[in-house]
């Protein structure tokens, strides 16, 4: 076994991947000689030289422009967003190109991309520096949506992403970067579609991911009597849409937590899908808890006041397993 | 015939291909064989034959949503572009891509582009990919003046001269972007010195004349091969038609006595003229080549319209696959 954190292991993850195909290669802002601002990268730039460790210029649509020029062309580039929040530098690169590019060739083209972003509320960033987007991304057909939320699942999902011939957009909460856990020393990947059930219940399923895991939990630990299945999705795009259904066939109860703001997102769709699929096993109507829609003030006690966090989560939880306000 | 006489007939030929192509691509729409957006290449035959005869057919090119002059000039089957306008299985992109989204990436055709300029970005792609690979490969990104506006396309030249990559920027700057004369859109109407700022040659040509747009693009595909970088190259040309087939600008911005100077440099007429002169055609042989232009492309519509529709089913099961959520 050995010890690591997120960051470690999705750095580990990219390492492993680099030595196993030589058509791996890392291009964005910082991830060079600097390995990354978060250090993800770090030690591919004296391993492997600057072509397949490649700073870049501030120049997001430039450089996911020349990723999907490179998959078009064979190579399989793994790009990072420093913070999630500048994906709209490269929005049209991301949903007119490397979306599309596959079905507008007829098929001729895959585009094997794997785009990183670092995200993630409650670190006092304010409002261009803590969105969750991946509603947006889901939205648009072509992508694969990924959100680990802890080391283990890091590592096998990007192994999975890099050797993936469709573009995935590979999200990571920077709050969850530094809990270390233990990880087999032996190679492994995870699936992408696949949930996790990280514990098994009863009365109540709360379907999750990303920094809504330690929440949730958290939360649980507060409702010691509650019998709850928590979900997490680990993808969100391809969705482990039967996991939820056969839990929510038992529970009857479905409460959905993100960050990303509730109105029109992924636990709206989740709804949707239960209640399209699954109305006659519900016994309370299905709720989503995301952060507050609002723009992110800066100021820590109004952040606080709009992020999820497990008192928010026992709400919603004594309400579904009461019908108690 | 010598070998180079033989040549220059064929150049010829091609551009009378291109400038019918367009003409009888208006009724075939009229008569409802094609559907969509249709922009019409005329008048512009010289840039894109006089880049794609420098090239190599796995040399790789980026086109627009004006494509289908580059599409012929990069040898794509006729038959099979008739085909792909009119919505077939048998066309360049299945019939899945359209007029605006012509592929063939075994030819190095990395398609047109709905979306103006933003295959800039993608076009560094497979030049950083032949840098990557050393495989030699050039890569010709086709862009307009009105591109040329986007400031990904800044961002693209900055990183293509800064790793020097293996690239033609090819501007056909054409005066119009849509409905707007360059003069409303452009600070500087010489986009070539644009390269300056980038520390990479920049250089002009009359686009209309297919002599030096050879001689133009030989010297900046020569360079990139060789390893010592991009070039940006602005042909001077002129779009002869509206924007497109729905967009009737040709009222406006079009004074007569402008018109009647392009009308005078037409690209075939130039070349048609020069090559009597000089005794390697006559007259009569115009007439004949005229009539080999007039059978192969009677034929190639006459595939596109004998050809089959896309399958639905095998769409509708491929779809469910890639878009699985």
């Amino acid at each position: 076994m050995r010890k690591l954190h997120m960051l470690d292991a999705v750095n580990a993850a990219i390492h492993e991947e680099m030595a196993r195909d030589d058509k791996v290669f890392v291009i964005a802002e910082d991830v060079g000689e600097y390995g990354g601002v978060w250090n993800a990268t770090r030690g591919l730039y004296e391993k492997y030289g600057a072509i397949r460790a490649m700073d870049t210029p501030i120049s997001e649509a430039g450089f996911t422009g020349l990723c999907v020029g490179a998959a078009m062309a064979g190579l399989r580039p793994v790009t990072e967003i420093m913070y999630m929040d500048f994906i709209t530098a490269c929005m049209d690169q991301l949903v007119n190109q490397a979306a599309k590019a596959d079905l507008m060739s007829g098929w001729q083209m895959e585009l094997p991309i794997t785009l990183r972003a670092q995200y993630g509320s409650g670190s006092r960033e304010a409002a261009q520096h803590s969105q969750s987007l991946e509603g947006w991304f889901c939205q648009i057909p072509g992508f694969k949506v990924i959100i680990p939320s802890n080391a283990y699942d890091a590592m096998g999902l990007l192994k999975s992403a890099i050797r993936d011939n469709t573009p995935c957009i590979f999200m990571e909460n920077r709050n969850l970067y530094y809990d270390v856990i233990e990880l087999p020393d032996e190679e492994y990947t995870i699936p992408l579609g696949e949930a996790k059930i990280k514990q098994e219940g009863n009365d109540l399923t709360i379907v999750t991911y990303g920094m809504g895991v330690p929440v949730c939990e958290e939360a649980i630990k507060k409702m010691p009597n509650a019998s709850v299945e928590l979900i997490d999705l680990r993808t969100i795009v391809p969705l482990d849409f039967d996991a939820v259904l056969n839990s929510v066939k038992k529970t009857g109860r479905l409460l959905v937590v993100h960050e990303a703001t509730g109105a029109f997102s992924v636990g709206s769709e989740i709804v949707r899908r239960v209640v399209e699929n699954g109305f006659d096993y519900l016994d309370a109507e299905p709720l989503v808890y995301g952060n507050l829609r609002t723009a992110m003030p800066f100021a820590g006690n109004l952040e606080d006041a709009v992020i999820i966090n497990p008192d928010g989560v026992v709400e919603k939880m004594k309400y579904l397993l009461t019908g108690i306000c | 015939m010598g070998k180079k006489e033989l040549q220059c007939r064929q150049n010829l030929k091609t551009m009378m291909i291109m400038r019918e192509f367009e003409r009888v691509i208006k009724d075939l729409a009229n008569e409802g064989f094609v559907d969509g957006a249709v922009h019409c290449y005329t008048g512009e035959e010289a840039c894109a034959l006089g880049v794609c005869l420098n090239l190599n057919d796995d040399d790789y090119v980026f086109s627009t949503h004006r494509g289908h002059g580059h599409a012929i000039a990069k040898g794509l089957d006729l038959k099979k572009i008739f085909a792909e306008l009119m919505g077939k299985a048998s066309g360049v992109s299945n019939g899945y891509g359209g007029s605006m989204h012509l592929f063939n990436p075994k030819l190095g055709f990395m398609g047109g582009n709905g979306i103006v300029g933003g295959g800039v970005p993608v076009s560094i792609g497979t030049a950083y990919a032949s840098k990557y690979l050393n495989d030699g490969k050039v890569t010709v990104c086709f862009f307009s003046e009105g591109a040329s506006n986007e400031g990904w396309c800044h961002e693209a030249m900055n990183m293509a001269s800064l790793w020097k990559l293996p690239i033609i920027f090819a501007c056909e700057n054409n005066l119009f972007a849509a409905t707007t004369p360059s003069y409303k859109t452009l600070a500087n109407p010489d986009i070539y010195e644009r390269a300056k700022a980038y520390d990479m040659v920049g250089v002009k040509c009359d686009g209309n004349d297919l002599d030096d747009c050879i001689k133009t693009v030989k010297k900046a595909v020569d360079r990139a091969r060789k390893g010592e970088g991009p070039t940006l190259i602005e042909f001077k040309t002129y779009r002869v038609e509206g924007h497109c087939r729905v967009i009737r600008d040709l009222e406006i911005f079009r004074p007569k006595d402008v018109v009647q100077w392009w009308a005078d440099h037409d690209p075939i007429k130039v070349y048609s003229e020069r090559l009597i002169e000089k005794g390697i055609i006559t007259e009569d042989e115009l007439k004949v080549i005229a009539a080999e232009v007039d059978s192969e492309i009677n034929e190639a519509i006459q595939f596109g319209k004998d050809a089959p529709l896309p399958d639905k089913e095998e769409f509708l099961k491929k779809i469910s696959e890639r878009y699985a959520i």
